[in-house]
């Protein structure tokens, strides 16, 4: 069996808005969603920015009680599905049975676990929470959406890190392709800013400590010294094209490609030839039936950290060879810090509304590019152009690396 | 100190509601209280009277929880 699989639906909370057109629009306006961390006192630890996400109130999408008991990552996963659904007007149409849930974060309940291990330690084994387990585990994203849809099917969550949610994404549409679910709603839900996963970061060295909002996520620029911690979640309904065309359903674009590799190299570098990246890139390429005539928009992993950089466009260069050049690439990373597990699935919904609007969204602040980076990564300001296939590109500590394509549903 | 305000009063925080619509015989069920809300109401009750709250009963009623009190300060007090 190998179905076609559309999107019907999408929603996004991120650092430069909520919903979809907020999202885009910021994107295509150069936002930036960086500033001072707020969510706690940065002063012990050495990053002092982060990407957050602005005036979100979770009693817009739950009530007070559930709200209190459901951690800001799946509180950011309900938001963006609540939007997905919405459009997509799935609900009612497909038997139970039929939906699914993949929904992946790279952590799960970050903020909850930190508080709840503070309880630990300041007031005893007795002050903690017995909402803390379920609050904490990275499936709760997806069991919720699940109850919340009343979506009976499988609902999984992919942990993989920073690519979480374009496996979740590509497996959704595994699942779907061969016969497995007619419905599923896809992506990804992160929420890591809080003081140890910052102070984590830091000791790693993958953050940046920039103090100046427009030097502080540089994808591709010399300049840069490491991501900068951003949250939120994307979420994207997916269906079975005979059904969504007979409900006469809005139908975005198609996912036409799917590809999957692992480094097997090391915990958290990129093998640096980008050999790993460059066979993910490969096979969601072969199934989308790329040929050279096909122009392409990228949607880098783009972290800002030299090493994914340089292994990234290694990656590409190997897979496109000199059309590489040609190709429209850029990093939305500039404008809403490193969504971790949201990242891929936030990036999906740019690289639709890339073929939609036939615009590539800018990496903001590129001004110095790094020579061993030369691609064209979209630099400054947007550039219109017609584009048939996009691709979203993810790699995670472990090695994970995923991507998935897209073209406009003919 | 008067227990009873002190239960509506938490279990109202804890669901948003207004503290006037519990009652003693409330159950808690139809308020959405379960069992994990449940402990979790009593670890803040224990904050607010310093006394540790163990009960084998069922806790299906606001005058359940009142009890567990009463019975717990009681029994610290012996």
């Amino acid at each position: 069996m190998n179905r076609r699989v559309v999107i019907t639906g999408m929603g996004a909370v991120s650092p430069v808005g909520i919903g979809v057109d907020n999202f885009w629009n910021a994107l295509l306006n150069g936002a930036c969603g960086v500033g001072p961390i707020t969510r706690f006192d940065p002063k012990d630890v050495k990053a002092s920015l982060a990407a957050e996400v602005k005036d979100f109130d979770p009693t817009r999408y739950q009530d007070h009680k559930e709200a209190l008991h459901t951690d800001r990552c799946a509180q950011f996963a309900l938001a963006a599905a609540l939007e997905a659904v919405e459009e997509s007007q799935v609900l009612g149409t497909v038997e139970p049975e039929r939906a699914a849930v993949y929904f992946g974060t790279g952590i799960g309940g970050f903020e909850t676990t930190e508080s709840n291990c503070r309880k630990l330690v300041e007031r005893g084994a007795r002050r903690v929470s017995p909402f803390f387990v379920p609050m904490m585990i990275a499936n709760m994203p997806a069991g919720l959406l699940a109850i919340r849809f009343g979506f009976c099917g499988q609902a999984i969550p992919a942990v993989t890190a920073c690519a979480s949610g374009s496996h979740a994404i590509g497996e959704a549409v595994r699942a779907i392709r061969h016969g497995y679910a007619d419905v599923i709603i896809a992506g990804g839900a992160e929420a890591p800013i809080t003081e140890v996963g910052v102070a984590g970061f830091c000791s790693m060295k993958a953050l940046s400590f920039a103090t100046d909002v427009n030097l502080a996520s540089l994808p591709f620029d010399n300049r840069r010294a490491g991501f900068v911690i951003g949250e939120g979640a994307g979420a994207l309904v997916l269906e079975e094209y005979d059904r969504a065309k007979a409900r006469g359903a809005k139908i975005y674009a198609e996912l036409v490609g799917y590809g999957t590799s692992c480094d097997a190299y090391h915990m958290t570098a990129p093998k640096p030839d980008g050999t790993g990246a460059a066979s993910a890139v490969r096979q969601a390429l072969n199934e989308a039936q790329y040929t050279a005539d096909d122009r392409v928009y990228i949607n880098a992993h783009g972290t800002g950290t030299r090493l994914n950089d340089l292994a990234e466009t290694l990656a590409i260069k190997s897979v496109l060879g000199d059309k590489a050049y040609d190709v429209a690439i850029s990093s939305t990373k500039a404008s809403t810090g490193h969504m971790l597990g949201a990242a891929g699935a936030v990036e999906l919904i740019a690289c639709v509304c890339a073929l939609r609007d036939k615009v590539a969204p800018p990496t903001i602040n590129l001004l110095e590019p790094d020579p061993e980076c030369d691609l064209n990564y979209t630099p400054v300001c947007k550039r219109e152009a017609e584009f048939d296939l996009a691709i979203s590109n993810s790699f995670g500590f472990g090695g994970h690396n995923a991507c998935v394509a897209v073209r406009l549903c003919e | 100190m008067d227990y009873f305000q002190l239960v509506t009063q938490g279990l109202a925080k804890h669901l948003g509601i207004d503290a006037s619509e519990i009652t003693l015989d409330t159950e808690l069920m139809t308020l959405g209280v379960d069992s994990l809300d449940a402990a979790e109401l009593l670890m803040s009750l224990e904050d607010a009277i310093g006394v540790e709250v163990e009960t084998k009963k069922k806790i299906a009623t606001t005058r359940d929880l009142v009890n567990a009190i009463e019975e717990a300060i009681q029994a610290n007090q012996q």
